[in-house]
């Protein structure tokens, strides 16, 4: 199982050196991930784990956005196909990778179809959203970072999962 | 919290419970020395420690308390009841006051003295002012001759919930409250016993019991693994570590488990209140307190449980005088009975009260507009019964302090259900109520059935499951349809089925018949189905874990686990399931029997309950709601004609319909309102234009009508209203539908008198009797009948009523068994009111049978019987 655990502060491989280790400064760590193409991110406080493809079991009756339950360790997370809840198409539970989030003590995963690095964002860059920005999208967003090469969409994991 | 202050409050407040108990037992049996020194050693000590931690408020009143114990101990004084009051409220007091030190660590301010004035009152032997001076209870009882201390309405316990023997384990129980993590206790009469006892947090027991059931669970991961491979190394200590495994998870159970009085040692206080609150006399009985069940299980049951005791003490056991006027005993008896059976715990709380009133409980569904009268109409008694358990529903008149407030018995089914438990009642009235919870003995882990459907596995909780059913493939049992609807043959009953992948909207190929599926027959409450599945594999224990919030609205799951193989999986809640195929909505979708009907109509003397409805023309029309089996709807497109008639196919069945009124040809695909009539396995339908209404009315029909089909017209709900004449309409459908069974061997057509003051009744009895071959005479009271006897006239059995003004049934009865002409006639009470005793007082008066008004099947045989009597009497 291609489980890698991420350090808190958000120090793996392939991340810009954040400048340092306070809360202050991990407000502004976020995990990169891409779903239909788009670069998007996760503040990395709420981000508990990044999951290869899973076992997904399935849920009947289940809001559409929900793909399933799978197990991590002896506790059952529900499985939310991001790419459904941002209005795209289905996601392929056995190619999507999970990033595992904590919300009011549960934990979920986001089926994404790729996950990126741990990059430190400079608040400077952030910008509210595009008011024509797509209502879905504008719903579950909180702002655009501008780097140098892409936007990165930041994602609001409350309203996300307020399902 | 200061540890000393906190170890002080949790060490009181486990006093005061057992104070609760103990002063109570004394107010039984105030001779009962040990008892006596038990209660004076708990206060004194409550009193000594408040001392030392600086407690005045409390110290002063428990030092009053501990006089008034130590002038009973010394036999100085008689601990009556009026004397035992006042040192409850005492103890009350302390209980408000260590709140108040609990939430901010000081004394709350606040004046006891007039409270110490009553203490020192009693200990001087006067009983102080608000308690009725002379030896006699302050109870406001009508018997005052019986000695004070059983005229208490008294909490007899035969196994004492809070005695010694269950001290060890309750220990653990006191902790529950406490933030104390572990002290020495030294319970007061068994020491050896106390002694070894260690206080624990609950929190680091569901620790443990967490740790232990993911141990369980990896364990049963680890075996899976093995059994793949032969001659493992690792077999041997695997099965070791398992075996340790099993005994650990029983170990760490045991220490979660309780006896179940700890549970209800409230509950005699709280009986001992209400019976003085309500001046009722009420004798709480508890049985099987010692019965263990875990101890999150028993949490979740004491609020529960203390609900319905106080349902029952407050609505179910009348007052004593109403008590005595039903020729019960004055004291009512409320009965706690809890068992083991099967890996369940069963607790039935049952009353000798006045039972459920079901009429009250429809009257108020209606006002709340959970149900209409027309379906009201169509419950059972027992359906209606179930009610009580709908959020908001009370039937309380008034809502006094102890109950009623609205919040009651659904929060009950509600906490009950939440636990896999399933809750049942009965009730009679005049009789009492009984209510049985089955729970499961522990949470932690249960027995499930793993099945698969549409490829995915589902857990069935283990307690539902009555039985597995091959059905199709190269089993002889198969799975039969009626239009869509799967139904399967169960040893001569019919099991309605519910195909699961199609109930959780499953793709899948849709199995014919005959291709092998497996039916978990499985009982909720009364009610049992069938769930189709496609296959079934083990029983796993498993253990349960809430589902994720966002999946919490989906009723048909209780819950998800990971099984032995590391894989989700969700588990199957049966009481969702029932719910949302509609088989517990209403507690069970029998309909009501006639006598059931009858018996709620009969009460309102000549009142009738009539289906108020529209067909052809706008007048309204009626008729007896005890005569419809059914209302239906029916979409006009699925009428059927063959041979002229209009058929629909309904239960299985051929039904043919009549159209009342407009016909059916101008409506499109509509659903129209359809009146069912059953009779003998038969049914038809009156098709109408629009029910309007239930309503429970006095029928006089004032205008006969000549016009068929109609029996005249009466006022009804303020209307004019045309009363149909089922029997006219029947007989469009069926020729025969009166003739199966009347008049057999007979060449003359049997006379019948019929005496009824209701001119209704008359119109409505008489088509019936003539429609069934008997020629009937009709006469409005028992007077115009005994002119007809006077003058001669003859007939072959007289049918009567029994309400009716000037000469009663019974007097009617009399007149003719004494008279010369026709002492020796069958006569038949036909009356809306069938019980035992009016059964008996009818024979008794003359008459040969008894038949229910409405009830046209009885009265047809009943008539066939008494004449067929007579024959044989005559021919010998």
């Amino acid at each position: 199982m291609a489980t890698a655990e991420l350090e808190r502060q958000g120090t793996s491989a392939g991340v810009t050196p954040s400048r340092g280790t306070g809360a202050d400064q991990a407000r502004d760590v976020f995990v990169t991930l891409t779903v239909g193409g788009q670069l998007c991110g996760i503040p990395v406080l709420v981000v508990r784990d990044v999951l290869g493809p899973q076992l997904i079991t399935r849920i009947p009756l289940a809001p559409r956005e929900v793909a399933g339950s799978l197990n991590l360790r002896g506790r059952i997370v529900t499985a939310i196909d991001l790419r459904t809840r941002l209005g795209l198409e289905r996601a392929d539970p056995r190619r999507a990778m999970s990033v595992v989030v904590e919300h009011q003590g549960e934990l979920y995963s986001l089926l994404v179809d790729q996950v990126g690095e741990v990059l430190h964002l400079d608040p400077e860059l952030r910008e509210e959203n595009p008011p024509t920005l797509d209502a879905t999208w504008r719903g579950l967003s909180k702002g655009v970072f501008r780097l140098s090469g892409q936007l990165v969409v930041v994602l609001d994991v409350a309203a996300i999962l307020a399902i | 919290m200061d540890d000393l202050l906190a170890e002080f409050l949790t060490e009181t407040a486990e006093s005061l419970a057992e104070l609760d108990t103990a002063l109570i037992r004394l107010e039984r049996q105030p001779d009962d020395g040990a008892t006596l020194s038990q209660i004076f050693r708990l206060v004194h000590t409550i009193k000594g420690t408040c001392g030392f931690l600086g407690l005045t408020r409390l110290e002063r009143v428990a030092h009053a308390a501990e006089n008034v114990l130590g002038r009973f101990r010394d036999g100085a004084l008689a601990p009556t009841p009026a004397a035992i009051t006042v040192v409850l409220a005492a103890i009350d007091r302390i209980k408000v006051i260590l709140a108040g030190l609990e939430a901010t660590e000081s004394e709350p301010a606040g004046d006891d003295s007039a409270l110490i004035a009553d203490l020192n009152a009693v200990m001087e032997g006067r009983l102080p002012g608000g308690v009725e001076d002379s030896g006699q209870p302050a109870e406001t009882s009508p018997v005052s001759d019986i000695a004070p201390a059983r005229q208490e309405p008294s909490a007899a316990a035969p196994s004492e919930p809070a005695d010694e023997a269950g001290a060890a384990v309750a220990e653990v129980a006191a902790a529950a409250g406490s933030s104390s993590a572990s002290a020495e206790t030294t319970a007061p009469a068994e020491v050896s016993v106390a002694a070894q006892t260690i206080r624990v947090s609950v929190e680091v027991l569901e620790h443990l019991m967490t740790l232990v059931s993911e141990l369980v669970l990896a364990r049963n991961q680890l075996l899976q693994l093995a059994r793949t491979q032969e001659n493992s190394p690792f077999a041997v200590p695997l099965q070791r570590l398992s075996h340790i495994t099993s005994d650990l998870q029983e170990g760490v159970m045991k220490t979660r488990m309780q006896p179940i009085g700890n549970a209800w040692n409230k509950l005699p206080r709280l009986v001992r209140d209400l019976a003085r609150e309500t001046g009722k006399k009420i004798e709480l009985v508890m049985l099987g307190a010692d019965t263990e069940l875990d101890r999150q299980v028993l949490e979740f049951i004491k609020d529960p449980l203390t609900h319905m005791v106080r349902n029952s003490a407050d609505h179910g056991l009348e007052k004593p005088e109403e008590r005595r006027a039903a020729g019960k005993p004055e004291t009512g008896r409320i009965t706690l009975n809890a068992y083991h059976e099967g890996g369940h715990i069963i607790i039935e709380v049952s009353d000798d009260g006045r039972g459920l009133n079901t009429k009250r409980i429809a009257e108020k569904a209606i006002a709340l507009g959970l149900a209409t009268e027309a379906e009201i109409a169509g419950l059972s008694e027992q359906a209606i019964q179930q009610f009580i358990f709908r959020p908001g529903f009370s039937t309380a008149a008034q809502v006094t302090a102890v109950s009623g407030r609205g919040v009651g018995m659904d929060v009950v089914k509600t906490n009950i259900e939440k636990i896999g438990g399933t809750i049942d009642l009965r009730s009679r009235a005049g009789l009492g109520t009984t209510i049985t919870i089955k729970i499961p003995l522990t949470l932690a882990i249960v027995s499930a059935l793993i099945v698969e459907a549409a490829g995915e596995r589902f857990a069935i909780p283990q307690i539902s499951v009555v039985e597995l059913v091959r059905a199709g493939g190269t089993s002889e049992t198969r799975i039969e349809r009626i239009d869509r609807t799967p139904v399967l043959r169960l040893r001569d009953r019919l099991l309605p089925l519910v195909r699961l992948s199609t109930l959780l909207h499953l793709e899948g190929e849709p199995q014919s018949l005959d291709s092998e599926a497996f039916v978990v027959v499985t009982k909720v409450g009364t009610q049992s189905f069938g769930l189709i599945v496609d296959r079934v594999f083990d029983t796993e224990e498993i253990v349960v874990k809430p589902v994720a919030p966002i999946l919490r609205d989906i009723t048909l799951f209780s819950g998800n686990t990971i099984l032995g193989d590391g894989s989700v999986i969700m588990i199957l809640d049966p009481n969702g399931i029932a719910r949302a195929v509609g088989l517990a909505a209403s507690g069970g979708a029998e309909r009501a029997t006639m006598t059931d009907l009858q018996a709620a109509g009969s009460e309102e003397g000549s009142k009738t309950t009539l289906l108020l409805f529209r067909a052809g023309g706008t007048e309204q029309k009626a008729v007896p709601l005890g005569l419809v089996a059914r209302l239906e709807e029916i979409e006009t497109d699925r009428i059927e004609r063959a041979g002229g008639r209009m058929l629909v196919q309904y239960r299985g069945q051929l039904m043919p319909l009549v159209a009342l009124g407009d016909g059916l040809e101008t409506a499109g695909a509509e659903r129209r309102p359809v009146l069912v009539f059953s009779d003998r396995g038969r049914s038809v339908g009156l098709v109408v234009d629009e029910i309007l209404d239930v309503v429970e009315d006095r029928i006089d029909v004032q205008l006969v009508c000549d016009r068929p089909g109609i029996v005249g017209s009466a006022v009804i709900a303020g209307r004019a209203t045309e009363v149909i004449d089922t029997a006219h309409w029947l007989r469009c459908a069926f020729d025969d539908w009166f003739h199966l069974d009347a008049n057999r061997g007979s060449d003359r057509r049997a006379r019948l008198l019929v005496v009824d003051d209701s001119a209704f009744f008359r119109q409505m009895v008489a088509p019936v009797l003539t429609a069934a071959g008997y020629e009937v005479t009709a006469v409005d009271t028992a007077e115009a009948a005994l002119k007809l006897r006077d003058q001669g006239r003859v007939f072959d059995a007289i049918i009567s009523d029994i309400e009716m003004p000037g000469l009663d049934g019974f007097a009617f009865a009399r007149a003719i068994r004494s008279g010369p002409a026709w002492s020796d006639l069958p006569l038949i009470a036909l009356t809306g009111r069938v019980s035992e005793a009016d059964m008996a007082r009818g024979r008794e008066a003359g008459f040969t049978d008894y038949i229910a008004k409405f009830d046209r099947d009885a009265l047809v045989a009943g008539i066939g019987q008494a004449l067929a009597a007579r024959e044989v009497v005559e021919a010998n």
